[in-house]
């Protein structure tokens, strides 16, 4: 439960600085950006739930990311795209859940699978990128950093967005779900129906931070949308940044929210 | 044919007509594309009734109109099938050439019966007789034994002469006797089931009687239609013979000298065929949208097999197909390729006008370039390596997913129906193409298990994902569905071959699921379960003759 408030955290240099930590942030978000070399790239619309743990707080076109272990978390990224009308892609995951991507968003007469590529991964992925705004595929196992790079330039050059489940070498953010809790199931009674998950997000776009964030994927009526902070009295806004120091007892009662969240 | 027509041409004699027809057609059809014989019990089946039989499901009672299950109560062993016009039509067009071949002018009324102005054969021939004998001698030659041949005045009366009962294969009625010949029909025969009902009301129980009445009165108690009838009754039938025009062949054949039986030589040597064919169309401002591609085997089978196209077929198109019908056939199993390829026949089904496929003033639309890129993955990979999904009805997680290979139809689908007893939604996030065989156990480390009567045996309290390897089994029925290759790169999205056994956080269940206890082949009794596991992830689980098997999971 507490792991994410990164307490045992190296302080990294925002550390103390939390109370004027959001303005400073702001700076150094303009500093990079007037510091950039490439030229700004597209953003694509992606579901505002996710928008904290992206960085430029959107997908952009030309990146890559990386999701561990949850195809829902890559659905949830899909959604966004695939609603403003973009074609998607799934590559080498023949378990991919159609209805679970249909029901979070994502429309399946613009979703196209490649199951099996076999030993044909590069060329497919390739070709799909052509043609495709989003691609979710999973690396193979003996990917060299050259095709990886190879590809991450093809992805800029056709403005496609690469989501890798599992780890990619360069990825613009890795987000990953480090806990996570189902309602609605009991020791025997009842059925899953929503589930509250923290998702983790690490990556060279966040300029060695780390963000982190609750969601509902899904709520009991299939959304994915953030935890309301209101509900916990105090709560620091849901991207959470930078270790801050928690006071004692707060802990608890987020806790108690939680459960009470989860009563409901 | 309207009554002014009528009127006009009221006194003009009708025209001499010859009638070929082919009794049970659509079975003899049928018969020959399954490759059973005509003589077996043979049902033709649309919209629930019978559309056509063969003579010994006939002799056994079956009647066109019946419904599907009198006939069969009627005929135990009835073989019934699903009726095909489009198959009646390939298969009689041998007969129609044939016929265009001896004499020109070929009518074609409907698949097995087709109609010619009989004047001029009779001449050239040397007779009426002499014209029928050469035309039933080439239809014997072409494989057709019980086929008619009738001549008469109008082609009423010769359609009423080629039903009569017999086995006589010509049969001729001389001019000016059709009015005698139909007087003693019964009054069905002009066709109009409320007319004729009405008529034998009446007490009009042939045709003779009503042609015996006069023309006027006819016209003026029924109408148009009483008058057309009443031309027809009175052997005044002055429909003409309309040929149709022949078909322009666009199909395209290769043979091959000696037989091929590697799919790149066959695509090679295709490879100008196919872009002749398409060329041809193209200059006759055609496209083509879906073909049938023939093969021929050395040994004599033919395996044909219809490809549609989202677009319109370019020469790449047509070969990848045969590619890849070929590529279906090779290896074992029912329906492969026994021996080398001697000729391959490409058959345009749909065509249409170019001008609905002409690229837009602004280039093409963002869909062709999708549609392109997609067809080079399938022409990389094989046509069902690309797809499409579609949710269909169905109460478990992997027959509710339907995937459709890119380029097919993807059909009306679409679940609104309710499916009591499916699995509460959210829906998994990570179906398994195949069960994946877990563990569970209980406390003490047991076996958990469930009772005949539905009741568990203990707790379950222990988790574990025994094998990374797909299911060799497959949870009754449920993982039958893709059969893919072994791929390496797989789904797991960074879980380990084997995983660490995990206590249980919550669960649920059993979920009996006691589906098709109808038919034993393919009834499938077991139980579903939901579990969540110490590090938060969710399985859908299912046990099966006491093995525990996870069919999906919610990551």
């Amino acid at each position: 439960m507490f792991e994410y408030w990164g307490v045992s955290e190296p302080a990294v240099l925002l550390a103390d600085a939390a109370p004027a930590a959001p303005s400073v942030r702001d700076l150094q978000e303009r500093i990079r950006q007037m510091q950039t070399t490439k030229l700004e790239t597209r953003s694509l619309q992606t579901s505002p739930a996710l928008a904290p743990l992206l960085p430029g707080g959107a997908l952009k076109a030309g990146s890559a990311y990386s999701v561990e272990g949850s195809n829902a978390l890559v659905m949830a990224l899909m959604a966004g795209p695939s609603a403003a009308g973009a074609w998607c892609g799934v590559v080498g995951l023949p378990d991919f859940g159609a209805e679970a991507a249909s029901r979070s968003g994502v429309d399946l007469e613009r979703l196209v699978f490649v199951p099996h590529p076999g030993d044909q991964w590069l060329t497919v992925v390739s070709a799909i990128i052509d043609v495709v705004t989003v691609v979710v595929t999973v690396a193979p196992p003996r990917l060299g950093d050259a095709l990886a790079a190879r590809l991450a330039a093809r992805i800029r050059q056709r403005e496609a967005t690469l989501i890798v489940l599992g780890g990619w070498p360069q990825s613009d953010a890795t987000l990953r779900i480090t806990e996570s809790t189902w309602g609605g199931i009991g020791e025997g009674h009842g059925h899953l129906a929503s589930r509250q998950v923290t998702v983790n997000a690490v990556g060279k776009g966040f300029m060695g931070q780390k963000r982190s964030a609750r969601l509902w994927l899904p709520d009991a009526s299939e959304q994915v949308r953030a935890v309301e902070p209101a509900a916990v009295p105090g709560a620091v806004p849901a991207a959470v940044v930078a270790p801050v120091r928690v006071p004692r007892g707060w802990g608890a009662g987020r806790v108690f929210a939680d459960a009470q969240e989860l009563a409901g | 044919m309207t009554l002014i027509e009528n009127t006009a041409v009221r006194h003009s004699q009708a025209t001499r007509t010859m009638v070929l027809w082919c009794p049970d057609w659509p079975v003899r059809a049928l018969a020959q594309f399954e490759g059973i014989p005509v003589e077996e019990r043979i049902a033709l089946v649309e919209h629930g009734v019978v559309f056509a039989c063969s003579a010994s499901a006939r002799a056994e009672g079956v009647r066109r109109g019946q419904r599907i299950r009198e006939a069969q109560a009627a005929c135990v062993d009835l073989m019934a099938f699903d009726y095909d016009p489009a198959l009646d039509y390939r298969s009689f067009e041998p007969v129609a050439l044939a016929v265009e071949e001896l004499m020109p002018g070929v009518q074609l009324l409907r698949p097995g019966m087709c109609a010619l102005a009989a004047r001029g054969p009779a001449r050239y021939y040397g007779g009426e007789r002499a014209a029928a004998g050469v035309l039933l001698t080439a239809l014997v030659g072409l494989g057709v034994e019980d086929a008619r041949i009738t001549v008469a005045d109008g082609r009423f009366a010769a359609e009423q002469l080629a039903r009569m009962p017999g086995e006589t294969g010509i049969r001729i009625v001389e001019a000016g006797g059709s009015p005698q010949f139909l007087a003693d029909h019964p009054i069905e025969a002009v066709g109009d089931s409320n007319l004729s009902m009405l008529l034998r009301r009446l007490g009009l129980t042939t045709l003779g009687s009503f042609a015996a009445l006069d023309f006027r009165d006819v016209r003026a108690r029924f109408g148009e239609t009483g008058v057309y009838a009443h031309t027809l009754a009175s052997g005044r039938d002055v429909r003409r013979v309309v040929p149709r025009l022949p078909p322009q062949l666009r199909d395209i054949e290769v043979a091959f000298e000696p037989p091929l039986d590697r799919v790149d030589q066959i695509t090679f040597a295709f490879r100008t065929a196919a872009e002749r064919f398409v060329d041809e169309l193209t200059s006759a401002l055609l496209v083509c949208t879906s073909i049938r591609v023939e093969l021929h085997t050395d040994n004599g089978l033919v395996h044909d097999r219809g490809w549609g196209h989202p677009r319109w077929f370019s020469a790449n198109d047509v070969l990848d197909r045969i590619r890849w019908q070929v590529q279906g056939r090779t290896g074992a199993g029912a329906g492969a390729l026994t021996s080398a390829i001697s000729r391959v026949r490409v058959l345009p089904e749909g065509l249409d006008s170019i001008g609905n496929y002409e690229t837009g003033l602004w280039g093409s639309t963002p869909d062709d370039r999708i549609h392109h890129g997609l067809s080079r993955v399938q022409s990389l990979l094989g046509h069902g390596a690309v797809m499409t999904a579609v949710i269909a009805g169905g109460r478990g997680v992997v027959e509710r997913q339907v995937m459709i290979p890119w380029g097919d139809p993807r059909g009306g689908a679409g679940d609104e129906h309710p499916w009591p007893g499916s699995i509460p939604l959210p829906a998994p996030s990570t179906v398994f193409e195949k069960p994946r065989a877990v563990t569970v156990q209980g406390h003490d480390g047991g076996p958990v298990d469930v009772t005949d009567r539905g009741s568990l045996t203990c707790v379950p309290a222990l988790f574990a994902v025994s094998d990374a390897g797909a299911g060799v089994g497959r949870v009754a029925g449920a993982g039958g569905m893709g059969g893919g290759a072994a791929h390496g790169g797989g789904a797991g999205g960074g879980l380990a071959a084997v995983e660490r056994q995990q206590p249980i956080a919550a669960w649920a269940g059993p979920w009996p699921v006691y589906e098709r206890w109808w038919d034993q082949a393919v009834a499938r009794s077991f139980h579903r379960f939901q579990v969540v596991d110490a590090s938060g992830t969710a399985w859908l689980l299912a046990l099966h003759e006491h093995g525990w098997w996870a069919e999906a999971r919610y990551d």
